[in-house]
């Protein structure tokens, strides 16, 4: 194949980098999430905090 | 305060991302598959000369190139948009969610840059051209991705405040990009992107197909990205606001009347029930 | 209105006590220029230097805008004095207004002395005189603008010397391309419709100047 060497870097270096992030995203929302309390753990709930902190209750 | 909670479920993958997850996964094999294999290559006669001119393999580039860059910019309008209800809707999860977009934007955005310039080089015998209106509105994109992320790292006594300044940028960042693409223009045309093949209609049937699946593959691994960090942040935060809502409880239950005792030597007791 | 030109003379005030902008900033654009001189090597291509003057210079108006801006900021530092403006019940618009103005007035005087500075260091010769003052005012009012409302985004979070550079420099590289190419015809280095660039040099300004109006008392109810 011609300009082998340009297929190969570009095509590693997409999946690579986007392969690393996905996986360095994963490590990190592991290890946050272990950080949090249980009942604070799923991403979305009902009342929803509002700007600089303050919890709706 | 870093206690370790176990039993409630780790980590931000739901059912929902992980089955997403597995069709990117399929469908990036298939498009790897696709584009370096079953494609073929860019091969055209001259009918001056005879001789076969074109872009030869070089053409598969185009199957990640094009995917990135598109979602490098749609990246950068989920950012604007987060930014912009951020600031009438006052609720984190904008500010999140537009945080979260520019660093998956930077990513794509770097790597368009990279395929580009990595394409760039057997085809127009250049890694870089100055004067081609959408490369140099890329690289003003990609910079100003890194001084909204350098902006939002900042430790902040405040992340209302921060937020609010970040969403600021990230509104007005959105202006630039129409100012620098007709200032690009005007510069003696050094245009070197051939206009948009698409118009032309040069696309033979597999590569077309191959492009446009690429393309919502890629805007599957973009919308899984983005689960993932807005998840991972929505985390952080709720990490951040633990202490501050603990303090607030307490102060709470100190103001409702159940005092503290202080002991012996001098130090303080609290008397409430934990 | 007033109470914008109130503002702006009370920033031209403080530097004319401080005299920091007289007496550091503007020996650093000379100094720029002078480096210039001897990177180019001008001894032996004079060609070479005035082909690059305008990017030189205006290169250069950067630099010494980004220090001028920081000392647009650094005023109010002091003694909580940003908080005491905004309390002072001036709108933010009219604050705004009032610190650009002190800033743009300032980078006209070091554009001066820049104009000045190459006339003599890089030979340039001024072929459109009008041109040139037009570029230099809508440049400084672009710059001016733009830089003053990111200058008090960065503002309060401790590293405003290292993050204002990264926020405002892209966002002034349509000022950097316009203003070159109006200066490669004010000095009659290249053959350039200069008066054409005038408008993008303009669009932007007008472009700040609302985005600065609109936003400027946002930020300062934050702080």
């Amino acid at each position: 194949m011609t300009q082998l060497g340009y297929i190969i870097a570009g095509w590693v270096s997409t999946f690579g980098v986007l392969g690393a992030y996905a996986v360095l995203l994963i490590n990190r929302g592991k290890a946050v999430s272990r950080e949090v309390a249980e009942d604070r753990r799923r991403w979305m709930t009902t009342d929803m905090p509002e700007a600089a902190g303050a919890k709706g209750k | 305060m870093s206690s370790v909670h176990e039993e409630a479920p780790v980590g931000t993958g739901s059912t929902f991302s992980r089955r997403l997850g597995l069709l990117v996964a399929v469908g990036l094999v298939a498009v790897f598959v696709l584009g370096i294999f079953l494609t073929e290559p860019d091969q055209r006669i001259n009918p001056d000369t005879g001789e076969i001119i074109g872009q030869f393999d070089a053409v598969r580039l185009l199957y990640v190139h094009v995917p990135t860059i598109l979602m490098a910019y749609l990246a950068f309008i989920v950012t604007a948009v987060g930014s912009f209800m951020y600031l009438r809707k006052k609720s984190m999860a904008w500010d999140i969610l537009a945080y979260s977009a520019a660093e998956v934007g930077v990513v794509f955005t770097f790597l368009g840059l990279l395929t580009g310039s990595i394409w760039g080089r057997p085809i127009w015998n250049t890694w870089w051209q100055w004067g081609d209106v959408r490369i140099m509105t890329t690289l003003v994109m990609f910079l100003m991705y890194i001084g909204y992320l350098a902006l939002r790292s900042v430790e902040a006594a405040d992340p209302g405040i921060q937020a609010r300044r970040a969403a600021i940028v990230g509104l007005i960042g959105v202006l630039n990009i129409p100012i620098v693409n007709r200032s690009v223009e005007w510069w003696p045309n050094r245009t070197i992107h051939q206009r948009s093949t698409f118009l032309e209609d040069k696309f033979d049937g597999l590569t077309f197909f191959t492009l446009m699946l690429a393309l919502l593959v890629f805007a599957g691994l973009f919308s899984w990205l983005m689960m993932h960090r807005f998840r991972l942040g929505w985390l952080q935060h709720q990490r951040d606001t633990e202490g501050l809502d603990v303090a607030i409880s307490a102060r709470r239950a100190e103001a409702e009347g159940q005092f503290a005792t202080v002991a012996v030597d001098g130090s303080v007791v609290d008397g409430s029930e934990s | 209105m007033r109470e914008a030109l109130l503002i702006a003379g009370k920033d031209l005030r403080v530097e004319a006590r401080s005299r920091i902008v007289l007496n550091q900033v503007a020996p650093f654009a000379v100094l720029v220029l002078v480096l210039f001189g001897f990177a180019f090597d001008a001894s032996v291509e004079t060609d070479a230097l005035v082909r690059f003057t305008p990017g030189l210079f205006w290169v250069t108006v950067l630099f010494v805008a980004l220090l001028t801006l920081q000392r647009s900021v650094a005023v109010e530092l002091g003694d909580s004095a940003m908080s005491g403006l905004r309390l002072s019940g001036v709108s933010g618009v009219r604050i705004f207004a009032g610190k650009a103005l002190a800033v743009i007035v300032q980078l006209l005087a070091l554009e001066v002395l820049l104009v000045a500075g190459v006339v003599v260091f890089y030979g340039s010769r001024v072929s459109d005189i009008l041109l040139l003052v037009l570029t230099c005012l809508l440049a400084a009012v672009g710059i001016g603008t733009a830089g003053s409302l990111y200058g008090v985004l960065a503002v309060g979070l401790g590293v405003r010397e290292t993050l204002l550079p990264i926020l405002l420099l892209p966002v002034l590289a349509p000022v950097l391309i316009g203003a070159t190419k109006a200066f490669d015809d004010a000095l009659g280095v290249a053959v350039v419709n200069g008066w054409a660039w005038l408008s993008l040099l303009a669009a932007f300004a007008v472009a700040y100047v609302v985005a600065g109006a609109l936003s400027y008392g946002l930020v300062l109810e934050d702080m």
